[in-house]
């Protein structure tokens, strides 16, 4: 059957309709806060036009610093967890061992957690006063390395964005044959130079892509250097600094500031392009590689080598769970064990309990609403519009949640264009607004996913039997894209309940979330609370999870 | 029941013209085939018929309704497709039911019916499975009892069964046909299988380019091919160069190439021409006795032993390759290199003129 993929002109059905509403959405929504700030970088009232803010940033090295500061620790942080994900990966690919199924579950959740929950609890552990550097300085002696700063950096985002490419690569692996190592070992090479020579180069296209996915990640977070950093200023937290205490006045350096941001991210977002071209190559395996099983030293070797890794990961999660029973006094932890810290963020943060669940709730469902609508427009009636808003949701890729954050606070504080419409600044809905605009594009690669699985002649059968488009659409397409979008929706719903960089700039006391009072308790030293907040967003996490396992009944999750 | 016209139908897509003028008038209750090579633009017109593509030019009737600007849900038509098109969300009692419910009947109405069709077609055990649970050939017989259910005015099959293994393949064509008789709904059937073709229509339209090349009974298409090109495509046969000549007596003869002459009174009134003929396999006859008929000689260049059949390639002596297909029998001896004498059914053959387009037995 040819795909009748032809652009074809707009029309003003329901379908045309549909597509001039979302258009409208993401006009104001989108369009207008991103634009605003790139209007605030250029122009000023007093200035008019110049490039003054952008010279400015150059010129100082107390701000370019920054970002030569983010490159090296987005880099540095890549290729450890290149090296760690690809190994671990490699090993469960290769080898059999007891507990890889909770291993895996257990990298999935280190994964899902906000960064900086992870750079706070290293601290914990391994900072000045840190119970693993007190236990090796009293009792060895031993006098660890200084964990603040570029090292401390590093390690929190090696060790959260090692599982992205596990997760990535071990999909990989799936692709390839087993035969082609049979066909390696019977030329002679094998082991060490058989994974160099054979296997790393057919894993390249996913390594690279996961990549960039992870120095991504790591280039716009500003939670961890922001509490491990302490000196160590990156680019993400210069935006974050400069804007807060720019408030209420002149916005437009950190306006300059966040259209950098974009170059970058839209900069290495087309590199990523580039080279997914270069090296895309399809495999398909009839029989995927088999695991061997080992013995002797081997054995020890592996399991210590995979469980090590896995246990360190989670093991800030873990921490934090252990430290929120115990008693507290400000950052200091008392003998005894309680659940008042648990009183203390129920009676103090529950509000930020409920909003962590509400706020993302409603966003999830404009996402999946969305999501349904695009992807149904963009795939089946393709035109002007439909292919503008295609276009354009594909934005929010390229832009860091702290830069939507500032748009989103310096456009709609008066109203668009100061005219006290849509003055949403404060309000739960510029939260959910935010939220839903930055998971869109995820959702919406899936359920285009989903529908390119649904065969034209389904549609066309069902109004053959006399349904109209619009029940077709409702009754037989909807409900066969649902399972993908579902199991797509929660995990979004995940990502945002563990959301900090958007919701730090945009919330209120009203609307803030256990993430954000996470990051303020931890702030204010109030380390008992920000203990128990993390676990509990760490059991909605892991029961976000289990739901996504039991809808789309698969035990791994592809990114 | 609902006759099918279609008149100067013309389809283009960008800038290819697909379709550039098209007539055909389908009988009521019968079963009608489209067939023709790849590309032909046999889907495409279906899909015309259908309402999934836009017609660019003609007029398409169902009865005496102009059916050219109602949309596909407002044809009442049912469709059956290549890949079963099963919905996989409902169950085959619930894909049955589908086009019953849009109709706003009665619930048991509906219930009733859908049991009645899915009877027919002899699934009434699996009537609350998911299609995941069938194989290709039962969500085939779901998808055919569905589109049945709502009682449509045609029904359209873009190749049922070419997903289907070879034995379900005749297994199924056989149940569509019995089917279709039983119901007595105008059919409109899209293979590229000439055999299928053959053994399932009332009538047939060969198609190639766009352009429908003849229309008839299987058994017409078969002995009448209107011009060369359905002379190859239904079944296979020899093309052969030979002069058309008149003889003292005034009397019709075919001269081949290496010499043989076949008498042809029936072209009698023709004038003398070069022509080319078509000879199917199987009516080369092989004479044991070479003095009694007129007969060529040819050397046995490979055979092929098909059971029923047996399959030669022989030379001629002008150094030509034909085929020629003989009943297999026990004793028979023949290897590569034995001279036999063969001559020719001249009732069955077809003779066209050099460019093969016209068949001048039909010339007046
Ligand atoms: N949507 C389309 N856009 C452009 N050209 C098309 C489209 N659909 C079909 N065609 C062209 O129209 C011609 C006829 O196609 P059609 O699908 O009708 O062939 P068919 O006879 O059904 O062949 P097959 O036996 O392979 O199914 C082909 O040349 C094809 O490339
Ligand atoms: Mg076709």
């Amino acid at each position: 059957m040819k795909q009748t993929k032809n652009t074809r002109r707009f029309r003003l059905d329901i379908w045309g309709i549909a597509g001039l509403v979302i258009l409208v959405c993401y006009l104001l929504f989108l369009v207008y806060p991103v634009g605003n700030i790139l209007k605030q970088s250029f122009y000023t009232s007093e200035l008019g036009f110049s490039l003054e803010q952008f010279s400015k940033f150059f010129s100082m090295s107390y701000y370019s610093n920054t970002l030569f500061n983010s490159f090296k620790v987005s880099i540095t942080a890549t290729i450890f967890a290149l090296i760690i994900g690809i190994l671990l990966a490699y090993l469960f690919a290769m080898f059999d061992f007891k507990g890889k199924k909770f291993l895996r579950i257990l990298i999935i959740i280190a994964s899902m957690s906000a960064p900086f929950i992870g750079a706070y609890s290293w601290i914990l552990l391994l900072g000045r006063s840190g119970v693993i550097t007190s236990f090796l300085s009293n009792i060895l002696g031993v006098q660890m390395p200084d964990i603040y700063g570029f090292s401390g950096i590093v390690l929190v985002f090696t060790l959260q964005l090692f599982p992205l490419i596990f997760l990535y690569v071990n999909g990989a692996f799936k692709s390839i044959d087993q035969s082609i190592l049979e066909a390696a070992e019977g030329m002679g090479v094998t082991g060490i130079s058989r994974f160099f020579k054979v296997v790393l180069p057919l894993l390249m296209p996913t390594v690279l892509a996961g990549a960039l996915l992870v120095f991504m990640r790591a280039f716009s977070d500003f939670g961890t250097p922001m509490l491990i950093g302490e000196g160590y200023r990156t680019f993400p937290v210069l935006i974050y600094t400069e804007f807060i205490s720019e408030v209420g006045g002149d916005a437009a350096f950190a306006s300059a500031l966040a259209v950098i941001a974009i170059v970058i991210a839209l900069s290495i977002f087309m590199l990523q392009q580039i080279v997914s071209l270069r090296f895309a190559f399809s495999m398909n395996a009839l029989h995927p590689v088999r695991t061997k099983k080992v013995s002797g030293i081997k054995k020890v070797l592996v399991y210590l080598a995979s469980y090590g890794i896995v246990l360190t990961a989670v093991l800030p999660q873990l921490y934090l769970v252990y430290t929120s029973f115990q008693n507290t006094s400000g950052m200091v932890f008392q003998s005894g064990y309680s659940l008042n810290s648990y009183r203390a963020a129920f009676s103090r943060m529950g509000n930020s309990i409920f909003n962590t669940l509400r706020i993302p709730f409603f966003a999830i469902i404009l996402v999946v609403l969305f999501a349904v609508f695009i992807s149904y427009l963009a795939v089946r009636r393709r035109n002007a519009v439909t292919s503008t808003i295609d276009s354009l949701s594909m934005i929010p890729y390229i832009v860091p949640g702290t830069v939507l954050g500032i748009a989103y606070l310096t456009s709609y504080n008066t109203g668009i264009g100061g005219t006290g419409m849509l003055s949403i600044t404060g309000t739960t809905m510029i939260l959910v607004i935010s939220f839903a605009v930055r998971r869109l594009p995820y959702t919406i690669r899936s359920s285009v996913a989903s529908l390119h699985q649904i065969s034209p002649s389904i549609e066309e059968a069902a109004q053959s039997l006399g349904s109209s488009k619009l029940n077709t659409f409702f009754k037989i397409t909807v409900p066969m894209m649902m399972p993908g979008i579902i199991a797509g929706a929660i995990l979004s719903w995940i990502t945002m309940i563990s959301e900090l960089s958007t919701s730090i700039l945009l919330y209120t006391v009203n609307t803030r979330t256990v993430t954000v009072a996470i990051y303020t308790e931890v702030i204010r030293g109030n380390y008992g609370i920000a203990a128990a907040l993390s676990t509990i967003l760490m059991i909605f996490t892991v029961l976000s999870l289990l739901l996504f396992m039991k809808v789309s009944g698969k035990d791994e999750i592809s990114l | 029941m609902t006759q099918i016209k279609i008149e100067h139908a013309k389809k283009v897509f960008g800038d290819a013209v697909v379709i550039p003028d098209l007539n055909i008038t389908i009988k009521e209750g019968s079963l009608f085939t489209l067939l023709g090579p790849s590309g032909c633009g046999k889907t495409t017109l279906l899909r015309m018929i259908a309402g999934f593509n836009s017609i660019e030019g003609g007029d398409f009737y169902f009865g005496e309704k102009r059916i050219n600007d109602s949309e596909p849900s407002k044809r009442n038509i049912g469709m059956v497709f290549q890949n079963y098109a099963i919905f996989p969300h409902l169950t085959v009692r619930e894909n049955v039911e589908f086009g019953l419910k849009q109709r706003k009947l009665d619930k048991g109405v509906v219930r009733e019916r859908a049991e009645k069709y899915l009877k027919l077609i002899q699934m009434e055990k699996f009537m609350d499975r998911k299609p995941e649970q069938l194989s290709g050939g039962q969500q085939q017989r779901v998808a055919l009892a569905r589109a049945l259910a709502i009682n449509p005015d045609v029904l359209l099959m873009d190749e049922p069964l070419s997903n289907l293994d070879a034995k379900l393949r005749v297994d199924m064509r056989q149940a569509i046909r019995e089917i279709q008789r039983e119901v007595g709904i105008t059919t409109v059937y899209v293979t590229h299988d000439q055999e299928e073709a053959m053994a399932i229509s009332d009538q047939i339209a060969v198609m190639k380019d766009g352009i429908v090349q003849q229309v008839g009974s299987p058994k017409s298409l078969y002995h009448r091919p209107a011009n060369e090109f359905v002379a190859s495509f239904i079944g296979r046969t020899n093309m052969l160069n030979a002069e058309l000549k008149h003889n003292e007596q005034g009397l019709a003869e075919l001269q081949l190439q290496n010499g043989f002459i076949v008498p042809y009174p029936r072209l009698n009134h023709l004038d003398d021409q070069q022509v080319r003929i078509s000879i199917r396999p199987e009516d080369f006859i092989r004479v044991e006795d070479a003095a009694s008929v007129d007969t060529f000689e040819v050397r046995i260049e490979d055979s092929v032993y098909l059971g029923l059949n047996t399959e030669y390639v022989v030379a001629l002596t002008d150094k030509h390759h034909i085929q020629v297909t003989e009943e297999s029998s026990f004793d028979e001896d023949l290897i590569v290199g034995d001279r036999v004498h063969l001559t020719v059914n001249t009732n069955k053959i077809n003779v066209y003129c050099t460019d093969g387009l016209t068949n001048l037995s039909e010339v007046k």
